[in-house]
């Protein structure tokens, strides 16, 4: 396993297994934000504290005994190239913060890339967990294992109070970030999306773009994660979210179905337009293609089109980003190169699908 | 369309900003976004903690002690990290864990704000450095529903509660006698 392993691959093992209720969910996350005891917080810490707390954790994964998450690879993100970490940025692997800001970031990665343990991000330790579709309990489950099988080793800044410290007043307490990408198609089709966003806020949950933070949905596929880390138990923040969610699929089942029934032909129509654009075109920008790619994955999902897989939204939407469209094409591209180069990715997967 | 930074090359990134409900439209090129620093999916995003640190700016008791004429008497630091409450509030992040101690008692009001009006932790306890607070947490909650019972005359529930007290205490002295 080397790093060529996780930047060559648009797919993370984790992804190619289908989860629970898969048509809506794309994926389930569990973040634990865990600091050391006696050392400054990343952004304020020394080089040599720095580097401690990752010397720290190289020893911690020296030990042979692995639970249900295999052999760690630790990376440092001083040794990457920009399009490596642009391109594990693009698989959620790493955070922005990680790759852009950290000045002694690393992180430790398991084969099938469902865990990824963050190193000197915002805080000394992120804990992230990523399965296929809804699987909320599974994922915390996995996360407390490893905070468990980490504490064995470290020295966490806990106060009884305040729970575990973090160095963002927002993530204090539990540490706990839980959150699940939904590809909400017909909730954006019939506008009923805007109305429930607000509705959503109300419930202490944040509701955003594919990319955390501050960006815009793209391709009907929403984040949806909790705000509130203090003062709730880990099991009550994500049963909270669960009970969200078990609604909002509920409601985009609803609207799908209301849209295949009233506006049959319509539906139809754009879906394999959406297709005709995905196999054919010669250029096309990344928010022309997420949004077809959208639309062709509620075809397969409504049994419109037949004989394609499901995966393939998750897969094209990785691949076509412009981190790994470069990493494909091995060099860098201006945004005209890659317009090209993404259509003629999307024309030949689309094909391979086919025959 | 052109790039409104260079005027040179096409704009390819085009993004919508909405401050205080004003709106701010954006047009550039790959180049000029990679050079503001917003080469990386969400990376160029108002970050919480500028949020954050205006929250904290608009608080009475911290815009007081932040008015420069002020006397030095009430500057309150971190002995560990050297972080001030004055950096603290207007970066929004803790320097080190130790903060948390030296600036608690300003911290309930902001993390009331933050965290949907609490200020306690409810959630998991480390195992290894937090083994004996699992039990003491018990105990609290346990002593705390007896004098409910004992307020309520609920005298049989109350004596079954003090009980499974004792029992707890019992092994908790065991535990330590060994």
């Amino acid at each position: 396993m080397s790093l060529e392993h996780f930047i060559s691959e648009a797919i993370s093992p984790w992804m190619k297994k289908e989860g629970p209720d898969s048509d809506i969910v794309l994926s389930s996350r569990i973040r634990l934000a865990r600091n050391l005891e006696n050392y400054n917080f990343p952004d304020f810490a020394s080089r040599e504290e720095s580097e401690t707390v990752i010397r720290k954790l190289h020893e911690a994964n020296g030990d042979q005994e692995y639970g249900n998450w295999g052999k760690f690879e630790i990376l440092s993100l001083d040794q990457l190239k920009p399009l490596a970490k642009r391109v594990l940025v693009e698989k959620h692997l790493i955070s922005p913060h990680l790759a852009e800001q950290s000045k002694y970031g690393a992180v430790m990665l398991n084969a099938d890339e469902s865990v990824s343990i963050m190193i000197n991000e915002e805080d000394h330790l992120r804990i992230q967990c990523l399965f296929a579709g809804f699987q909320l309990k599974e994922a915390l489950k996995l996360a407390g294992e490893l905070d468990d099988w980490l504490e064995e080793k470290v020295d966490y800044a806990f106060d009884e109070e305040r729970g575990y410290l973090t160095s963002c007043p927002t993530n204090v307490g539990t540490g706990l970030r839980a959150s699940v990408m939904m590809h909400l198609p017909a909730l954006v089709l019939t506008k009923q999306i805007s109305r429930i966003i607000p509705a959503i806020n109300q419930l202490g949950l944040v509701v955003r773009g594919i990319y955390g933070e501050g960006t815009e949905a793209q391709g009907n596929v929403f984040q949806i994660s909790n705000q509130i880390t203090l003062g709730k138990s880990e099991e009550d923040i994500v049963e909270d979210l669960r009970g969200v969610v078990l609604q909002l699929i509920q409601q985009e089942r609803a609207a799908r179905n209301n849209l295949q029934q009233g506006l049959k032909i319509q539906l139809e129509d754009r879906i394999f337009r959406s297709y005709g654009v995905l196999a054919n075109s010669r250029i096309i920008q990344s928010k022309e293609a997420a949004q077809c790619l959208s639309d062709v994955r509620l075809g397969i999902d409504l049994g419109v089109i037949q004989g394609i897989s499901r995966s393939i939204l998750n897969e094209l939407m990785i691949l076509t980003q412009p981190g790994f469209l470069q990493q494909y094409a091995n060099e860098m591209l201006n945004p005209d190169e890659r317009d090209i180069l993404r259509a003629t990715l999307i024309r030949e997967r689309v094909e391979l699908e086919e025959a | 369309m052109f790039c409104q930074e260079c005027h040179e090359r096409p704009a390819t990134l085009h993004f919508t900003k909405i401050v205080n409900g004003q709106k701010t439209e954006f047009h550039i090129c790959e180049h000029c976004a990679k050079e503001k620093g917003e080469f990386l999916p969400g990376s160029n995003t108002f970050s919480i903690h500028q949020l954050l640190s205006g929250l904290l700016y608009g608080d009475p008791a911290i815009s007081g002690t932040a008015s420069p004429g002020l006397s030095q008497q009430s500057v309150l630091a971190c002995p560990k990290c050297g972080m001030t409450y004055q950096q603290f509030a207007k970066i929004g992040r803790f320097g080190c864990s130790h903060c948390y101690e030296v600036f608690d008692s300003k911290l309930d009001p902001i993390l009331k704000r933050v965290h949907g009006g609490n200020t306690k932790h409810e959630g998991k306890i480390p195992k290894r450095i937090g083994s004996g607070l699992q039990e003491k947490r018990e105990l609290e909650s346990l002593k705390k529903s007896m004098q409910q019972y004992i307020l309520n005359e609920e005298f049989e529930k109350a004596a079954e509660t003090r009980d499974k007290i004792r029992l707890l205490e019992k092994q908790k002295h065991q535990e330590k006698g060994e």
